[in-house]
């Protein structure tokens, strides 16, 4: 996690974001996967910002599953949801009582927040002081750290489908259309891929 | 990146995150819609991959990157961990770009 937001922080100093702009990201988006996405897509904001919201749609599966945890009322409920993650959930829901699992949430939630958002700090302030982006190979971190995030998710057979013919789509237009708008057109991707079933 | 997109992803992510608890409560997420959100990142990563090594202006290159990618997916097939994948794919990239 710290390694994935240092290199978040350093190739958003490198595709021109400020390490204001780079820790807003981490401060109020907080969901790497979608800050990169954004970052990557930048010469294209509103495809960025489409692309990043729709990998994100996972997380409000996630949110459903906390919700029992992060039940009751106020501002557990309010506060708790922005730190709705991968890890967070998946770590809360090994524990079958309520009370553990929302400590366990809390606490990881918040550790990672601050770590996230003190290692984007770093990065961004060494990414600011690299040089040229391309000579060390930094524009490699986005194909790398876009297959480390996918990997996990291939063991499903229909994760594979969408897989293939999202990359597919995204090929394929991109001679034809803007930048930015291949990777959300990759989404349909996922009717083809989901309608016919088999689960593994 | 404007403030705009910055606050645009902020408020969307936030209210994706906050659905289930705050609207939902306990009741379940329609099966079909868990279905989607779960092979969406499957599609959308793979694009981004496809067109982080691929994408020129407006048509396909075959460069350096290429060689960052199947570095990096080799690291990950190795079950390297996440520094490693990434300076493998950094460092083929800049090798294959110093090379060529």
């Amino acid at each position: 996690m710290s390694v994935f937001g240092l290199s978040f922080g350093v190739v958003a100093a490198e595709q021109g974001l400020s390490v204001v702009e780079a820790s807003a990201l981490s401060l109020l988006v907080f969901a790497g996967g979608s800050q990169f996405a954004a970052v990557g897509l930048a010469g294209n904001p509103v495809a960025g910002v489409v692309a990043g919201l729709l990998l994100n749609t996972r997380l409000a599966a996630f949110g459903v599953l906390a919700a029992p945890f992060l039940g009751g009322t106020g501002w557990r409920r309010f506060a708790g949801s922005h730190l709705v993650v991968d890890e967070t959930v998946a770590l809360a829901l090994e524990h079958e009582d309520r009370e553990e699992a929302r400590a366990t949430f809390f606490f990881t939630g918040i550790l990672l927040f601050v770590c996230w958002n003190v290692v984007t700090v770093v990065g961004a302030a060494v990414g600011d002081v690299l040089g040229d982006p391309t000579t060390i190979g930094l524009d490699g971190a986005f194909p790398a750290v876009f297959v480390a995030l996918l990997a996990p998710r291939l063991v499903r057979a229909d994760a594979r489908r969408a897989a293939a013919g999202g990359a597919a789509i995204a090929l394929a237009l991109t001679p034809l259309v803007p930048a930015g708008i291949p990777v959300l057109a990759a989404s349909a991707a996922v009717l083809l891929a989901g309608r016919r079933g088999g689960e593994s | 990146m404007s403030w705009v997109a910055i606050a645009a992803l902020a408020v969307g992510t936030y209210a994706l995150k906050a659905s289930g608890p705050i609207l939902l409560g306990d009741r379940p997420l329609p099966p079909r819609l868990g279905r989607l959100a779960e092979l969406l990142p499957a599609a959308l990563l793979a694009a981004l991959i496809a067109v982080s090594v691929a994408a020129g202006d407006r048509r396909l290159v075959l460069d350096a990157r290429l060689a960052g990618f199947v570095a990096a997916a080799a690291a990950v097939w190795l079950r390297a961990s996440f520094l490693l994948v990434v300076l493998a794919g950094c460092g083929a990239t800049a090798l294959a770009r110093a090379l060529g």
